[in-house]
């Protein structure tokens, strides 16, 4: 067991680029939804007003520099300006063309690209904007009770902004065997834009759903998504939610996955970063059922210039809960990868049972990694571990594989497929598998090396 | 001449490893290199493969071809094959895959048809015959979890499906109990042929009575120090590297770098 001394985490300040922000975006925006919307939006611009947006003096954006997305003058997105998002790319995005599927563009539903018939008994996707229209009963508490000490003024932000995104709501005991995916396309024009989609999935009672989100957007576009996702998992529930981030390299993405569990039940956050200038992944889960279990899992693969940070908290509220996390990183070119992964033992947490794990691939001499696995304790009774590693490709395996006639680059690629293979074995649903492992293959892939059937 | 070696020189920085190796072996015939912990016998087997690690010094000619011009890669394609003393583990990467990517590299290099699974398929289970595996190996990551003796049988299933015509094995005796030794000695004496060379190098004779040797050198000091017919295997057995002294014309009982 590894106990590390607890910061408290105080918000370093920029308050005069977080008001230029809000200048270039117009805010406060007008606003309709219940009134407690309206507060909510209201009291998370005066905080963001306050605390400023995040610089590298805030212990968890270190390592992350926001210069190139605040010297883009961006302005907000809105609905109902329909670009015509090429059909091919949202195919392309599409792991099963027969899935429930909800599609936004930049930010809002798009009802003509997605696919919402046949739905089962006990089962509601819908877009956010549907539910603010009918009052959004209940939905009181993802947007008023985000801000404790841990968020920063991007979530504020969405906050203020958030007019549309998927809602999915699961009733007791009803369980949906295929993912429903939800596909958020960037596509702006001249005027770079920042979607701020909002999305809320609520589980009910041992209800059982996975859901597959994707980022994607038009090539050579500046866009940014400043996206959250609630998931709240009633007594006994389990969701199963995979991210495939590969939006432009020319845009920024910053996303909050925020998760609360009930007791009993079982939560899995798996993210494949592929895409993006400067992207930030961020998961939050609050164990606050006993005996809860999740595991947050991710991959991400900068190169050229791309940015990835992965910043994880998972904190342990109630009893006997047990977390695993395990990201790897492959990077490439002049790639940076960040791994901040964090996990918080409360008080009255006993029987714990958590671990994180982080390795890295570095594939060029100019790729930069920074991991920080962390842990603080505040109980006795628990078992955590964790670990980071960062290294290069196996020299001997190299030559083993050239030994045996395999060239160069093939054997490379081929090293570096099986650093990633355990991501992919982790995938349970097969159509979900193959999609990534083509969007691996394109990646990592080289002529003359074929890779499917690597593990048969 | 298969393979003309002829005052071959190695080091890793400035270590010294290989200091003259000068060895003629031709096509159909049988090498057994012997020597001491440190004589630089898997150094020589390294460098034949194209390990990158040395620098080297020396004419090494395979059919009359430098080798020396020709990657890793390359080398395999032209027919040269090294079963590794410590073979690597691969997680994440199925040994059937392997085996087939490997093939049909050489075979693509070699300019013939690559095989498709079935075809491979039908290949391997003919040749794991011979090394008394299962298909069970095929479906397990390259050598991770395999037991000394099950890599080393892999190492001479590579080869059988490789279908070198030089095979230098390093050390592929060491850590095997006899059954593990009489399987692998099987599989290298199936593919023993006229037109296919094979340098064994072994710390211990034992492996000689199973492949019998055309011709045993010992090397110490970084040189071969003797050569003899497979008598001299036995001759080592019964007095030991430290008698090389009388016949040889390097002194083995001298550290490298020392002075005597």
């Amino acid at each position: 067991m590894t106990t590390v001394t607890f910061t408290n985490p105080v918000p370093a300040t920029s308050t005069s680029a977080a008001a230029q922000l809000f200048a270039t975006l117009g805010l406060p925006p007008s606003v309709s939804g219940p009134t407690w919307l309206a507060q909510a939006r209201h009291e998370s611009l005066e905080w963001a007003k306050v605390h400023g947006l995040p610089t590298r003096k805030d212990e968890d954006w270190k390592y992350t520099r926001l210069d190139a997305l605040l010297d883009v003058p961006f302005e907000r997105a809105e609905a109902g300006v329909s670009h015509q998002v090429a059909l091919a790319t949202l195919e392309a995005v599409t792991v099963n063309p027969l899935s429930t599927r909800v599609v936004f563009v930049n930010g809002y539903f798009a009802p003509n690209l997605s696919s919402l018939h046949g739905l089962k008994k006990g089962v509601t996707v819908t877009s956010l904007a549907t539910v603010l229209a009918q009052g959004a009963v209940g939905l009181e508490r993802v947007f008023s009770t985000a801000f404790d000490q841990y968020d920063h003024a991007f979530t504020a932000l969405n906050t203020a902004l958030a007019e549309d995104g998927a809602y999915i709501q699961i009733a007791a005991d009803t369980v949906v065997d295929e993912p429903i995916e939800l596909v958020f396309l960037s596509d702006a024009r001249d005027t770079p834009l920042v979607s701020s989609p909002r999305s809320v999935i609520l589980a009910g009672p041992r209800s059982s759903a996975s859901v597959i989100e994707t980022h994607a957007g038009v090539t050579g576009r500046v866009t940014w998504t400043n996206a959250v996702v609630h998931v709240l998992l009633d007594e006994g529930a389990r969701v199963d939610h995979f991210k495939i981030q590969d939006e432009p390299d020319t845009g920024f993405h910053l996303a909050l996955l925020d998760v609360y569990q009930g007791p009993g039940s079982q939560f899995s956050s798996s993210s494949i970063m592929l895409g993006s200038k400067v992207a930030r992944n961020e998961v939050h889960v609050h164990l606050e059922g006993e005996g809860s279990r999740v595991s947050v899992d991710g991959l991400y693969l900068p190169r050229d210039e791309q940015h990835h940070d992965n910043v994880v908290l998972i904190e342990h509220v109630a009893p006997r809960c047990v977390s695993h996390q395990l990201y790897k990183g492959i990077v490439d070119g002049r790639g940076h990868g960040v791994f901040n992964g964090r996990i918080i033992v409360w008080p009255g947490a006993d029987g714990t049972d958590a671990n994180q794990t982080n390795k890295n691939l570095l594939l060029s001499e100019y790729a930069e990694i920074d991991t920080r696995p962390r842990l603080e304790i505040f109980t006795d009774d628990v078992k955590c571990t964790h670990g980071a590693a960062v290294g290069a490709l196996d020299e001997e395996a190299l030559f083993y594989l050239r030994s045996r006639g395999v060239p160069r680059e093939a054997a490379r690629a081929l090293l570096t497929h099986a650093f990633a293979r355990e991501m992919l074995d982790r995938v349970a649903s097969e159509s979900l598998r193959t999609h990534v492992e083509t969007l691996l293959a394109e990646r990592l892939s080289v002529d003359g090396l074929v890779i499917e059937g690597m593990l048969q | 001449m298969m393979l003309h070696i002829e005052n071959l020189h190695a080091r890793i920085g400035d270590n010294e490893i290989l200091r003259g190796v000068d060895l003629d072996v031709a096509a159909g015939e049988v090498h057994a290199i012997m020597g001491p912990n440190g004589s630089g016998k898997s150094t020589l087997a390294n460098v034949l493969a194209g390990h990158e690690a040395y620098d080297t010094e020396g004419i090494v000619l395979f059919e009359g071809e430098d080798l020396f011009a020709l990657s890793p890669e390359d080398r395999a394609a032209s027919g040269v094959f090294l079963a590794f003393q410590h073979p690597v583990e691969i997680p994440g990467v199925g040994n059937l895959y392997f085996l087939r990517t490997a093939l049909n590299s050489v075979r693509r290099r070699r300019g013939l048809d690559e095989l498709d699974v079935m075809q491979f398929l039908a290949l391997a289970d003919d040749r794991m015959k011979s090394v008394e595996m299962d298909r069970s190996f095929m479906n397990r990551s390259v050598n991770e979890g395999f037991s000394g003796g099950e890599k080393k049988r892999n190492e001479i299933l590579q080869m059988s499906i490789l279908e070198p015509k030089l095979a230098i094995l390093d050390e592929t005796d060491s850590g095997l109990d006899i059954d593990a030794l009489r399987i692998v000695a099987g599989g290298v004496n199936a593919l023993r042929s006229p037109d296919r060379a094979m340098v064994v190098i072994t710390h211990h004779q034992r492996l000689l009575d199973y492949i019998v040797p055309d011709r045993v050198h010992v090397m110490a000091g970084g040189r071969i120090v003797r050569s003899g017919d497979k008598d001299l295997a036995l001759e080592l057995e019964e007095y030991g590297y430290s008698e090389l002294n009388h016949a040889g014309n390097g002194d083995p009982s001298v550290p490298v770098g020392a002075t005597p």
